[in-house]
């Protein structure tokens, strides 16, 4: 992108912003979809930001996007994370989908009609870990067919189209797993489970029961252990952490508006918080300074599959991830501590307690302990890399 | 070498397939071999062969088959033998 484009694009997402803070509050209390966000956000055609610029989108970079996600999410956080939630399905479209026709079309059709894409990667019975699957894709005579125990399928009922995992065959091992996209008139989905959760209500991560049938080749031609590794785990753990960032950026903007606010009641006594403040701070940069060697590492290592997939490149992934979510609740109850019972009472200027909510979600998507699991895994054969700037 | 990566493969490779089917060229990620169970193989074989590999081969092309797991431990073998 432009330097031009760049701006224009903080400033539309600036604009998305604007709409989502006016609504998080009912977004929160009534566990809805951000409706009127993501009506903003295809407004500003930024559902469609990451298709190339061949076919009719705007070749976004993953810092762009991520910066999309920080802005939106300072105002509504469940709004950011269905941006990113969209974003990340569409990585992998890009990714691995630019040499099958038909989703070259399907990317064509995102940026033509802003297509919202959604992503059912749980299971029931599978605990939690998506590199396995039960339900298996059935393929004859060029078409395909799913049903799928779905336990979340994030704003499910909302979106266009859904990019769901399965195993490869019904003889396939539940490893063996391809990701297929089905678009809204391919589907059925019966409601099974609610979304009535502490934080991040308004990502309606509903379960549901998946049925679909759609032509074979809108079965992405890779495996899904290569889609998972070169494109969700990084787009993945970035574009979150973006959005974490961003409800972090907003608790610390709270409590810095109301450390002035006290120093300018009684000029020459340090208001009571002010150190506080300054730990908070200090803690935002490490935030932000860990997901933007992140997002810097993924635009060097993206051309070259091998670096997406090697060890170190997931270790390094994981960390930032681990980082961001086990952070962005230290500065959150940091800030809280600052604003005292104003940051505890809902709606005041100050108030901080969907921040605390939502940012509590961040160790469980994707549980951290998980993730320690695996880079501890990987630890035992991976070696570090002792270099400070390499 | 084939021999003791089969062997190493039957112990920690969680494999939904008896090993002994498997051809040498076949994929061991579409035979069920895990992301943790790849790290166990590779463990087990820099034991075996008394080699280290070092991180440019620690992905997945070099364990995708139990050829390729040869490739990988040759090569490292080969370059001991040319360094001593």
């Amino acid at each position: 992108m432009t330097l031009s484009l760049a701006t224009s694009l903080v400033e539309r997402a600036g604009r998305v912003a604007a709409v989502a803070a006016a609504h998080a509050d009912d977004v929160d209390a009534g566990a809805r979809f951000p409706r009127e966000a993501v009506d903003a956000m295809i407004a500003e055609r930024l559902l469609s930001i990451q298709v190339p610029e061949v076919l009719g989108g705007e070749g976004a970079d993953l810092s762009e996007i991520a910066e999309v996600c920080a802005l939106i999410g300072q105002k509504c956080a469940a709004a950011a994370m269905v941006f990113a939630m969209h974003h990340i399905k569409l990585s992998s479209l890009v990714s691995h989908g630019m040499d099958s026709e038909w989703h070259a079309g399907f990317m064509r059709r995102i940026a033509a009609e802003q297509l919202l894409l959604g992503s059912a990667t749980t299971e029931g019975g599978i605990g939690g870990n998506l590199r396995n699957s039960i339900c298996a894709i059935e393929v004859a005579d060029g078409r395909c067919r799913l049903v799928k125990d779905a336990t979340v399928i994030s704003y499910g009922a909302e979106a266009d189209a859904i990019l769901i995992t399965s195993r490869a065959h019904p003889d396939a091992a539940s490893t063996d797993q391809v990701m297929t996209v089905f678009t809204k008139d391919q589907y059925r989905l019966e409601h099974t489970q609610g979304w009535d959760t502490l934080g991040m209500r308004g990502t309606c991560s509903d379960g549901f029961l998946f049925t679909g049938e759609a032509p074979a080749a809108q079965i992405l031609p890779k495996p899904f252990a290569e889609i998972a590794a070169q494109s969700m785990l990084a787009t993945c753990h970035l574009l979150w952490s973006a959005v974490w960032y961003g409800i972090a950026v907003d608790a610390v903007a709270r409590a810095q508006a109301f450390v002035r606010a006290a120093a300018r009641k009684s000029p020459g006594t340090p208001p009571p918080g002010a150190l506080r403040l300054a730990e908070a701070v200090n803690l935002l940069q490490l935030v932000k300074a860990s997901t933007l060697s992140g997002l810097r590492e993924y635009e060097v290592a993206k051309a070259d599959p091998e670096r997406l997939s090697s060890m170190g490149f997931a270790v390094a992934m994981n960390n930032v991830k681990i980082a961001a979510s086990e952070t962005i609740l230290s500065i959150v109850n940091q800030a809280m501590l600052i604003c005292g019972i104003l940051g505890y009472k809902n709606g005041t200027p100050y108030s901080l307690g969907r921040h605390l909510r939502d940012a509590h979600s961040a160790q469980l998507m994707i549980s951290n302990d998980r993730i320690l699991a695996n880079t501890s895994n990987l630890l035992l054969v991976h070696r570090q890399d002792t270099s400070l700037t390499g | 070498m084939q021999k003791t990566i089969r062997d190493i493969l039957a112990r920690h490779g969680g494999l939904s397939v008896p090993v002994d089917q498997l051809a040498d060229d076949g994929d061991l990620y579409a035979a069920g071999l895990s992301s943790f169970a790849s790290v166990q193989v590779m463990l087990a074989v820099e034991e075996a062969f008394d080699v280290e590999f070092p991180d440019s081969l620690l992905n997945r092309k070099s364990f995708q088959s139990i050829a390729a797991i040869a490739r990988t431990v040759g090569s490292l073998v080969g370059n001991a033998e040319a360094a001593a």
